[in-house]
């Protein structure tokens, strides 16, 4: 999907590589260690752009298409970077049911983006996920870790004014 | 020694509704009194009552607190802690009775209930090994080690009659005597924690309330099998359990219950974590050891099966947490105590996560044979804001919708097959009148269509296809021969698919079919959706009779759609009405209708 941020530049630190480098080398002889090593890159950096990937590669010998193939085949690897608040809402059975598909909406049109989308400013983003695991309080959003359960869309402009 | 014991679940419903405030507030109040060497706070596992969060129990009196606000917390503390005497306003309001307060276990909630996976769960600290180990934590695996032979073991599992947990329900003792006649100089046992069916989490609620019983189960089948090393998939989106699970394998480790030479015995045994990255197909057997090695999380063609050739294609077994938290206590109890419950192939107790249009959402464990109408009327406080059930979703996206019509069924695996739905891993989604069959059916196979890993055709574009004719119905542009491919595309994809994502995604559409075909032929023939769902196909009306002529639907409209003067019946333009209900909600007098 396209993302309106798209072609950000990547800018990686000297401590973000090193920290990197130290995770390889302390992963790299375990078996089935791509896996882990993605994950651990993508705290470092919060996303894994393809000079991330390919620091990757030439650090471990695995061949960087190996690496882009796994990299998005997996929902939670972002090959673009996310807002500052990143906002997921539950799309589960259980929110569905209960009209979660209306909060996502409401979003899209205050926000002005899609699924996987981030605001031009850098602030937002926006993901559908399945099932948080609150379905007691369905429907639910989450935005960075912060639950917010038994909404409905009117509660919306009111959640997002507190992050301005 | 402390005279009382506060536990407040801290479980992810509970957590999310703030108990970790909870439990911060009450030790401030309880240093400000000066209580804190009477009273311990203990942060536990999920009770099962997540609509009621955040749950606060105090012992020894047993007083279940529901819904607790850091404002109650100075009151519970003065009143009950301070005082005893119970703060009856706060009680859940099933426990409160015209003749004094009943204990938890006679009520509507937990009295059909029999907990075995989940007995930890909301009762111990999670994480603290010690209160495992008081509730006869690895006593199951120091009895395997010390007195049984592997044999043994898997004969016990084998009577037991326990069947996999994670949906497909294969005999677990048979899976394990498999990978235990391959020989080889390397063998894995695998749990699978990657619940990915939305609207499920009866593992992860196991995973935090009681890790150690997975840990020590693992344990039991390396010996049995022949393996010393485990690994535990688990979805990262479960941050809760992935931390209770590495605290409390740290601890194992620690007291030698993980390691070299457990108990003196010369049986090695350890545990790694991995976790997922958000991709459902890796809940299949052979696509989640695909994932483990490293790679995209594809399945593979089985045979050979991962009991001759698993992870880094060496023997293996894979089972779901449940189905672990199950092995101590049948190792303990023996196989006929396990097998003396449930039906005559399904034994046990089954875990469900109740959720959707359902008073009581959160976990039940009940004895498997227990009717539908039982958990949905009495342990489920039946259907909110008096609205008629409609059916209840199990099995996920695999499974199928169970009606009206079935409510007296028995709960088993078998029972639930031929009336075309599946156990599954336990999600059951109960859904109202206002619920359309067809939209929830599109609802699962645009899951399936993203979820499909696109290795095999039959899914990659049979979903596809399905989903398409779906929303042409939803949309009430289908005709009478789309049902028809709809149905045929159904059968082929079950037939051709390479694994269980694919084999199972028509069941949705299937079991919708059989018992809510009425609702696909209304929105194909007469242009309806009888529920009220489908957008395209709903218009929104004013009653001239009930409408004051307020003008408030008219001023809230984004649309500019409702025409009319003031203290005159208006009208809504059907060309201009984008459907959104704003105009519903606010009318004061019901004069706004759908249809």
């Amino acid at each position: 999907m396209a993302s309106k941020k798209q072609g950000v530049p990547f800018h990686g630190t000297s401590e973000q590589e090193a920290a990197l480098r130290q995770c390889i080398a302390e992963l790299k002889d375990s078996k089935g260690c791509l896996m882990p090593i993605l994950q651990k890159a993508q705290e470092i950096y919060g996303y894994l752009p393809i000079e991330v990937q390919t620091m990757i590669s030439d650090l471990t010998g695995i061949p960087l298409e190996k690496i882009y193939g796994v990299t998005t085949f997996y929902s939670q690897f972002a090959l673009q970077p996310k807002g500052r608040y990143q906002i997921s809402v539950c799309l589960g059975t259980a929110c569905y049911v209960k009209g979660s598909g209306e909060i996502f909406k409401k979003l899209e049109e205050i926000l002005g983006i899609t699924n996987g989308e981030c605001t031009p400013d850098g602030k937002f983003s926006l993901d559908s996920c399945r099932c948080v695991g609150a379905c007691g309080l369905a429907p639910v959003m989450m935005i960075n870790d912060e639950v917010y359960g038994r909404l409905v869309p009117d509660d919306i402009p009111g959640i997002l004014a507190k992050y301005n | 020694m402390y005279r009382s014991h506060v536990l407040v679940c801290g479980g992810t419903g509970c957590t999310s509704s703030g108990s970790q405030q909870i439990i911060e507030a009450l030790q401030k109040e309880l240093e400000r009194v000066g209580l804190t060497d009477e009273v311990s706070v203990v942060q536990t596992g999920c009770h099962g009552l997540c609509a009621l969060g955040p749950i606060m129990i105090v012992y020894p009196d047993a007083s279940f607190y529901s819904m607790v606000k850091v404002e109650d917390i100075p009151e519970i503390v003065s009143e009950h802690l301070l005082k005893g005497r119970v703060v009856t306003r706060l009680l859940y309001k099933e426990t409160v009775t015209a003749s004094g307060v009943k204990a938890l276990s006679d009520t509507d909630f937990y009295k059909k209930q029999h907990r075995i996976a989940l007995r930890n769960c909301g009762v111990i600290n999670p994480e603290v090994i010690e209160e495992y180990i008081g509730t006869g934590g690895y006593a199951a695996l120091g009895k395997v080690l010390t007195e049984m032979t592997p044999d043994d073991v898997i004969k016990t599992i084998m009577d037991s009659g326990l069947r996999g947990r994670g949906g497909g329900g294969f005999p677990t003792g048979l899976k394990w005597k498999l990978a235990k006649q391959n020989e080889a100089d390397q063998k894995y046992v695998c749990c699978n924690a990657d619940e990915g069916d939305p609207g499920a989490f009866m593992d992860r609620s196991i995973l935090e309330g009681d890790p150690h019983a997975v840990l020590e189960a693992m344990a039991i089948a390396g010996y049995a099998i022949g393996a010393n090393q485990g690994y535990i998939y688990v979805r990262a989106e479960y941050p809760i359990a992935v931390e209770r699970l590495k605290i409390a394998i740290a601890q194992a480790r620690e007291a030698e219950l993980l390691g070299k030479d457990i108990f003196g015995s010369g049986f090695d045994f350890d545990i790694d974590l991995r976790l997922g990255a958000g991709a459902f197909v890796c809940g299949e057997e052979t696509a989640l050891m695909t994932s483990i090695e490293g790679n995209r999380g594809e399945p593979r063609p089985r045979p050979p099966f991962p009991a001759q050739k698993g992870l880094f294609q060496k023997p293996t077994i894979l089972n779901n947490v449940e189905t672990y938290a199950n092995i101590p206590q049948i190792i303990l109890n023996g196989a006929e105590w396990f097998a003396s419950m449930g039906t005559e192939k399904s034994k046990g107790t089954k875990v469900f996560a109740l959720g959707g249009k359902i008073n009581n959402t959160g976990l039940v464990e009940i004895p498997m044979g227990t009717t539908l109408r039982t958990v949905i009327e009495e342990i489920g406080g039946g259907i909110p804001n008096g609205k008629k059930f409609k059916a209840a979703q199990t099995g996920g996206p695999s499974g199928g919708c169970i009606p009206a019509s079935h409510f007296d069924i028995p709960i088993d695996y078998d029972n639930l097959i031929s009336i075309g739905s599946m156990m599954g891993s336990g999600g059951m989604i109960v859904m109202d009148e206002d619920n359309c069959m067809v939209d929830i059916a599109k609802f699962f196979l645009e899951f399936t269509v993203e979820e499909s890993c696109g290795k095999c055709t039959p899914c990659r574009i049979g979903t596809k296809r399905m989903l398409e004719i779906l929303t042409k119905i939803t949309k009430g542009q289908a005709t009478m021969e789309d049902l028809d491919k709809l149905e045929k595309l159904c059968y082929y994809i079950k037939e051709n698919s390479a694994c269980g994502l694919g084999q199972t995604a028509p069941n949705p559409v299937l079991s919708t079919l059989r018992y809510f075909r009425d609702e696909y032929i209304a929105h194909i023939k007469d242009k309806t959706c009888p529920a009220g769902v489908c957008k395209a196909l709903l218009s929104y009306r004013i009653d001239p009779d009930k409408c004051k002529g307020c003008t408030l639907c008219a001023r809230n409209c984004p649309n500019g759609a409702i025409i009319g003067s003031v203290k005159n019946p208006h009208i809504i333009d059907q060309e201009k009405c984008i459907k959104c209900g704003a105009c519903m909600e606010k009318c004061r007098f019901g004069a706004i209708y759908k249809k």
